[in-house]
């Protein structure tokens, strides 16, 4: 009833946001710039052997994939026209665009796709990616079959975004090894609406149409200049005084509350779906009070989520309670919310034989690494888990791979951390849960988390693909994650995306922000 | 003769101290938890524990301490900087790629810092007492102890945001077309605020130093004859008594000329201004060893050639200097 009431208010919404757009629709007109921002300089252009969201928004503008997705999480021709799932579920049929080419001219061939498919699993860092496809099989220059070992619905998603650059053979196919090409930063030739004109690592990657583009009008844009900004207060004053026009994966909330208040601004925090980023508290399940899923449960009922959404994050960020991004059709909201109950806490503490003496129960500590907007969480749930008598101590670790390497060896008892979805679960939940995944470096299992039932309904779902059987299975792991807290999960990061009120179809729309083609962006004057 | 004799001990201890700052900073780094694999895997957002291996074997992180640092310094040797792991290209072209920005960014700020301070200390120094003296008194006080990201910051809203007279970040606008002076004006244009954010501090300290020394130097005797014997008072200040007054702030210059090259780090942080100090940053949270030792290198080298200046500077306006060595 409640998903029906949601469906019912979201098609209501959907429908007076068309209408509204239907009123003001205006003919697209081509022509002109727009200056975009990067958080840092791209390690790689391309993102068939690269993942993340720098490279993610030049990557994508360069190398087209064979889908795109819509706001519903429904698959879109690309650089596939058409395609099709076999009915055991152990090929997928890809039917290229005949007329798309490569910048250089060439013809993008069947081919490619295979070369492109075997360079991203051997060199991708997501591997669950491609790794059940055994081959790729190429009857004609437009048709790409990809056989499965076994039925993997993730392969859609990971058809998508920047997760799979097609990527010309006869450039990286010539023996220098697609990992270190030299073309992957300088005269890159991809098969996107948008090629290089000049990298300068630092300051600014700029690139322009590619007027041999397949799909006839399209990119609107002549060029789009992404510079090189990290500081976040610069990158808002430069929306403000517009020197820039847009700006992508901008987190912090009193910025994003400022943004909202700027004139000619608009501000969204749409179109993340894909990219599913989740701020959560990892605890270790392997050592000292946090062995005990009583303690765990204890700490979810002492943090006040009320609080961290209004006074932390300042209304910016969705509320998330499992492990699956609340924008995804596979996340299950029917679960525990662990609403504050200090009692509740108190006595489950008492009953796994912590008992308050002297105001306090036991110590334990928290790791902080400097990560934008995460202090004040972290000092919150100090203070909140004070409240029951569990004293925390903040270890403040001076960078990443000093933090990288203590999550990475199970070195911690608790830390906040932001993992991304990537799309399927497949791809980005499953590595934090699997028992076979436990501490194999940051952004694995490293809270030593195991449960038969988990690592059995994961893999039962990885190769389901109904999709209604498929949400069932990840309901109910959702629902024991969520029981067990071997993470308690704070919010979606509050990802939003800045954008001059001249920017039209700006990359709210989809699942994957900027990670996304942008040919359908123009500039009103 | 004694010119070049002094020249080549200079150089020889450069040498030496250049082999130093690498060996030591080469150790500091490795004992730094974690790695360059780390960082990767952050920028791509996973890591795999394959991949993480292939990453650290491609590099030779795997091996010893001992063979890694042989075979850094022996690539050092043949004047070889080696690759950098995070940006993937010779480091080399890395550093001379952003090294112009930062030169540019450091010199103009260091003499900006040097005439304004000391003209700002000599009107002081003229009047104790005198409103100006107080006013350069506060303004050092305050740019002194301002942090240099908050007044970058705060020059951002004021003259960016506010009035809109300057650019936000950046050191250039790529869209402009135009010839050789429309891209002149338009780098300086992006250079000033952060040229004033980065001389702010130095500033302070020069003007303070010109003041006392100024006034110290007012007060002596050669001057109080320069002033019985009937010069005019401007004359007396600019001509006899400042010569002698600014061997130490150039001495002081030279000194903070590390100082400047440190605090740059922030003020192109903040300004996103595309040189050294940026690249110095990320490379030691990515732990991107080659670069790291690359950039030091780079800025030894700056900071002994800022002494040599130094030292010429203080040949040029102090007679007393010139016999030693």
């Amino acid at each position: 009833m409640k998903h029906f009431v949601k469906g019912l208010l979201m098609a209501t919404a959907a429908t007076a946001v068309l209408a509204t757009a239907g009123a003001a629709q205006e003919e697209p007109k081509s022509g002109g710039t727009l200056v975009a921002t990067l958080t840092g300089t791209p390690r790689v252009l391309n993102p068939a052997v690269q993942s993340g969201i720098v490279t993610g928004l030049v990557g994508a503008q360069m190398f087209a994939a064979p889908l795109r997705y819509d706001d519903g999480w429904n698959p879109q021709p690309y650089l596939a026209k058409s395609w099709e799932v076999s009915e055991d579920g152990l090929s997928v049929t890809l039917n290229l665009q005949e007329n798309a080419t490569f910048h250089d001219g060439e013809p993008i061939k069947s081919s490619d796709v295979a070369f492109s498919v075997e360079v991203i699993k051997a060199h991708h860092p997501f591997k669950s990616m491609f790794a059940p496809v055994t081959s790729v099989d190429t009857p004609d220059e437009h048709t790409a079959v990809l056989n499965l070992a076994h039925p993997h619905p993730a392969l859609m998603l990971a058809m998508s975004g920047q997760l799979m650059a097609i990527i010309p053979e006869h450039i990286y196919g010539d023996g220098q090894g697609p990992k270190n090409h030299p073309r992957n930063n300088e005269d890159v030739v991809g098969s996107g609406p948008f090629k290089l004109v000049e990298f300068v690592p630092g300051e600014h990657v700029i690139m322009e149409r590619y007027d041999g583009y397949w799909e006839e009008g399209l990119p609107y844009l002549d060029r789009i200049v992404a510079r090189i900004i990290p500081d976040s207060s610069a990158r808002a004053i430069a929306l403000q005084n517009g020197e820039i026009q847009l700006a992508t994966f901008e987190a912090e909330p009193t910025i994003v509350n400022r943004i909202r208040e700027a004139d000619g601004l608009s501000v969204s925090n749409d179109g993340y779906g894909g990219i599913g980023p989740i701020d959560w508290l990892a605890m270790n399940t392997t050592r000292g009070p946090l062995k005990d899923v009583r303690v765990r449960q204890a700490i979810a009922y002492a943090i006040d989520k009320n609080f961290i959404m209004k006074a932390v994050m300042r209304g910016t960020a969705k509320d998330a309670l499992t492990g699956v991004h609340p924008d995804s059709p596979l996340y299950n909201a029917d679960v525990n919310a662990y609403e504050l109950d200090l009692d509740k806490a108190n006595a489950m503490l008492d009953e796994a034989g912590f008992p308050m003496e002297d105001g306090k129960r036991f110590d334990i500590t928290m790791e902080l690494v400097p990560f934008p907007g995460y202090r004040p969480q972290t000092e919150y749930i100090k203070q909140a888990l004070s409240k029951v008598g569990i004293n925390v101590t903040i270890e403040s670790v001076p960078d990443f791979p000093s933090w990288a390497k203590l999550m990475g060896t199970m070195d911690f008892d608790m830390s906040l951390d932001s993992v991304y979805n990537w799309g399927d679960p497949v791809i980005g939940v499953n590595r934090t849960y699997m028992t076979s995944n436990i501490a194999k470096g940051v952004w694995s299992n490293t809270q030593g988390y195991s449960n038969a039932r988990v690592d059995e309904l994961l893999e039962m779902a990885a190769q389901e693909n109904d999709f209604e059987k498929r949400k069932a299975l990840y309901a109910e792991f959702q629902e024991i994650v969520n029981d067990e807290v071997p993470i308690y999960y704070l919010n979606a990061v509050p990802m939003h995306t800045f954008y001059s009120n001249k920017v039209q179809n700006p990359p709210i729309t989809g699942i994957w922000s900027t990670s996304s083609p942008m040919d359908k962006v123009w500039l009103k004057d | 003769m004694d010119f070049l004799r002094v020249l080549a001990t200079r150089l020889f201890y450069a040498v030496m101290l250049l082999l130093a700052v690498l060996v030591l900073n080469f150790s500091l780094i490795h004992m730094a938890p974690g790695d360059v694999a780390d960082t990767i895997a952050q920028s791509m957002g996973a890591a795999d524990a394959e991949v993480m291996a292939q990453i650290r074997a491609d590099y030779g992180l795997d091996q010893p301490f001992i063979v890694q640092l042989g075979s850094y310094m022996g690539r050092v040797l043949r004047f070889d900087l080696g690759y950098s792991y995070f940006y993937q290209m010779p480091v080399t072209d890395l550093i001379l790629q952003r090294l112009p920005a930062t030169l540019l960014l450091v010199f103009t700020a260091q003499i900006l810092a040097l005439i304004i301070g000391v003209v700002m200390g000599v009107i002081s120094a003229r009047k104790p007492n005198g409103i100006l003296s107080y006013f350069v008194t506060f303004f050092a006080l305050f740019g002194y102890s301002a942090p240099v990201f908050w007044t970058g910051i705060l020059l951002l809203i004021a003259f960016s945001l506010k009035i809109q007279w300057f650019p936000v970040a950046g050191m250039r606008d790529v869209t402009l077309i135009g010839g050789f002076w429309a891209h002149f004006f338009d780098v300086a244009r992006h250079l000033v605020l952060p040229v004033v954010a980065l001389s702010s501090i130095f500033l302070a300290l020069y003007s303070r130093l010109a003041r006392a020394t100024m006034m110290e130097t007012l007060g002596s005797d050669y001057v109080r004859t320069a002033k019985a014997k009937g010069l005019p008072s401007r004359q007396v200040v600019y001509k006899h008594a400042l010569k002698n007054a600014l061997s130490p702030v150039i001495t002081l210059a030279g000194l903070q000329f590390s100082a400047v090259v440190s605090g740059a780090v922030l003020v192109e942080t903040v300004f996103a201004w595309p040189g050294l100090g940026t690249l110095a940053f990320q490379s030691i949270i990515a732990r991107d060893t080659p670069t790291i030792l690359g950039i030091l290198f780079f800025s030894a080298l700056m900071v002994i050639i800022g002494n040599l200046l130094t030292d010429f500077a203080l040949r040029a306006v102090d007679p007393r200097m010139r016999g030693r060595g």
